[in-house]
């Protein structure tokens, strides 16, 4: 496991010359990927910003092999690499599924619950910006409430999906969420899943100045501010066992969350908060934190 | 030695995938196609069959699993029907756009609404432009030798393309006949283990099926063209190595039956071309100067083929198992196209039989030859396509 970002690997296997926008974690968190696993890696990338950001053919820079896929179709799509390199003896090389939150919490949701339900040995990363933000911003069910896209003009009306709990109820040995401003977390889960056995998950949280409105410079602190709000927890659920991860694990007290008005109030997607839609976003937030908890101190989900 | 079974074409097509040594099959359940896959599940884990068996959640993940496990390196097969290939259609179109030599076979069923589980091609025919190779066969002997034909025609250089091997609901899927079924040895002699071109390889990366300009694209759709034409050039010579190997042809492109002096020939596809045989026979003892002719490949279509067919002949009548609402039986309507340059059309007509699993018996036939005889004497086709046997 990585104590700090010094003891990671020189090599870069996301080249130079992509296509990402200014301040996209999306990029930071495919280089933390690569810092994490290498290059033994094998990739499926359905429709989704990472399907764009390497360059069309007949350049890449992605240096290491991807099968670039349909969009609801990664789950089934790395079963069938996983089971050709099983059939062909190769076991050193991962395979990841690396899909955006329209990808997987809604289109995709099906191909990765028949996976993870068949227990497909391969890790499937979620990166959620919380909107399709490579067709420009739609709506998706990531996509928290109150949150204007560009198919919610007066702001998202429903809550964001539970996925990462959609996950717990298929049994896999590994769930963990994560933020691109927190890479050391993010390495060492990826690490830890790649040593198990089975479907590992996990949801990333990706800031996105584009879609997010907010200044290209801030992307560091936008994900700071999310954890340190209590809006995204980092957990981990290993075998049914729940546990949170710094820096969420010092948040369990209320008062040491920052209230989520100063991680809404930065973004411009959420400009039409009224006062009271802050206040239950604030309300809604810990009412989850109770429930995480209770699920900490039970420990099993 | 070879032996003699006598089985269902689905359990055939489960014998073939075994016999082609297939390292990897996706598939999802659907009637009449179950059959098929339960058979598969069974050899595969009574260790008959050396395969990984993916039980996937639909067919759109069987066709996608099919896709990552070829783009894998290994041999991969897959069953559908109906409104499950109807769900591939995405998929079908990523694997032949990305080039992967899958063979699947396709239990022709209509589809719905209303609920209909019986014989009717317009599932794969409705398929026609996604690049898939399709070969449409008429007894279970030919379903066998199809799919092992598939496989080495896909796996060529030349083609890299995938292939629909199909198959009639019930008519074929469930109706026992005898099957030769060669050696083992002599099999893997005929199509020797997989070896991809490429895979998806840590130590030489790439990244596959990505985003394409309008700078390039049309150079892939290009070669796609080509590979198709390839595969018209290859199928009639790998049936007649097939024909050496274990003793059936089933005539490449198109089998032909008493066409040589026929001034009136029948096409067909699928099981309805035997029935015609025996049309043919009784019609021949009355006199009629009759043939038939059934379309085996329908991707790559025959064009050329079907116009050496039409050079001595007066009239072709055109039997379809499917429609293109607006338009016409798919069968006709690429005959028609395939004859427009060419200076000895003969007269056409079109005839919808058969949908939704309704016999089409040799009286049928017969009958559809008679009304095509007729307008032939009188040069003139009287309805460009009729639908036979309907309540009106």
């Amino acid at each position: 496991m990585a104590g700090s970002i010094k003891e990671l690997s020189k090599e870069e296997y996301l080249l130079k010359g992509h296509g990402a926008c200014a301040g996209c974690s999306l990029a930071i968190s495919l280089r933390l990927l690569f810092k994490a696993l290498g290059n033994k890696i094998v990739m499926v990338v359905p429709a989704c910003c990472t399907s764009v950001i390497p360059g069309p053919y007949p350049y890449t820079s992605l240096a290491v092999p991807v099968q670039n896929m349909l969009f609801e179709a990664t789950g089934a799509t790395a079963s069938g690499v996983v089971a050709a390199f099983h059939r062909r003896g190769i076991k050193d090389v991962t395979v990841v599924g690396w899909a955006g939150d329209g990808g997987t919490v809604d289109i995709g949701i099906q191909a990765l619950s028949g996976a993870a339900e068949r227990g497909t040995d391969f890790i499937y990363i979620c990166y959620d910006n919380e909107a399709y933000g490579n067709t420009g911003m739609q709506r998706s069910g990531a996509t928290p409430y109150g949150a204007w896209t560009t198919t919610t003009p007066t702001g998202k009306k429903e809550r964001k999906k539970d996925t990462p709990f959609i996950m717990a109820a298929h049994r896999i040995p590994y769930i963990a969420t994560a933020c691109s401003s927190y890479p050391i977390d993010f390495i060492n889960k990826l690490r830890k899943a790649k040593e198990i056995e089975g479907t590992k998950y996990i949801h990333i949280l990706a800031p996105c100045p584009t879609g997010w409105r907010y200044d290209t410079s801030k992307t560091v602190e936008i994900g700071r501010l999310a954890v340190q709000t209590g809006m995204w927890v980092l957990f981990e659920i290993e075998n049914g066992k729940f546990k949170f991860n710094p820096p969420s694990n010092r948040l369990i007290d209320k008062a040491k969350r920052r209230p989520v008005k100063e991680y809404l109030t930065l973004q411009g997607r959420f400009r039409n908060l009224t006062e009271d839609d802050i206040e239950r976003i604030q309300k809604w937030v810990d009412e989850d934190w109770e429930r995480y908890c209770k699920l900490a101190s039970n420990q099993y989900v | 030695m070879a032996q003699t079974v006598i089985d269902t074409a689905n359990h055939i097509a489960a014998y073939a995938a075994k016999a082609a040594r297939a390292q990897v099959v996706a598939a999802y359940p659907i009637t009449p196609q179950t059959s098929i896959v339960e058979r598969i599940a069974e050899l595969v884990e009574s260790g008959e069959m050396d395969a990984e068996y993916i039980r996937v959640e639909s067919e759109h993940s069987a066709m996608s699993a099919c896709i990552g496990a070829a783009a894998g390196g290994v041999r991969t097969f897959t069953a559908t029907s109906s409104h499950g290939l109807v769900l591939m259609h995405e998929a079908l179109h990523w694997a032949s756009g990305s080039r992967l030599p899958i063979t699947m076979s396709v239990v022709n069923r209509a589809l719905g609404p209303g609920w209909n589980i019986w014989a009717d091609f317009t599932d794969s025919m409705s398929q026609r432009d996604t690049g898939w190779i399709q070969f449409y066969c008429a007894d279970n002997q030919e379903v066998f030798d199809t799919i092992i034909q598939a496989y080495k025609l896909c796996e060529n250089e030349r083609v890299l393309l995938p292939a629909m091997v199909c198959l009639e609901a019930f008519t074929l899927s469930h109706t026992y006949m005898p099957v030769k079924i060669p050696d083992q040895e002599k099999i893997d002699e005929f199509l020797p283990p997989y070896k991809p071109k490429w895979f998806l390889d840590v130590n030489n990366p790439f990244s596959h099926a990505n985003l394409v300009s309008p700078e390039w694209y049309m150079e892939f759709r290009y070669m796609m063209q080509e590979a198709m034409e390839n595969a018209k050039q290859l199928i009639p010579e790998i049936g007649k190595e097939c024909g050496k190997y274990f003793g059936f042809e089933h005539g490449g492109l198109i089998d032909k039956y008493k066409c040589e002096d026929a001034d009136l020939i029948l096409l067909t596809m699928g099981t309805i071309g035997r029935e015609a045989k025996i049309a043919v026979d009784n019609l021949r003892k009355e006199g009629f100067k009759v043939g038939t002719a059934r379309v085996r490949v329908f991707r790559p279509f025959p064009k050329e083929e079907i116009r050496k067919l039409a050079e001595n002949t007066q009239m072709f009548a055109i039997i379809d198992r499917g429609i293109s609402f607006g338009m016409e039986g798919f069968l006709a309507e690429e005959i028609k196209a395939s004859l427009y340059n060419h200076e000895d059309r003969p007269l056409i007509a079109g005839f919808v039989a058969g949908l939704g699993g309704r016999d089409v018996t040799f009286k049928t036939i017969e009958k559809i030859a008679r009304k095509s005889s007729e307008w032939m004497q009188a040069g003139k086709v009287e309805k460009e396509t009729l639908w036979v046997d309907l309540r009106e």
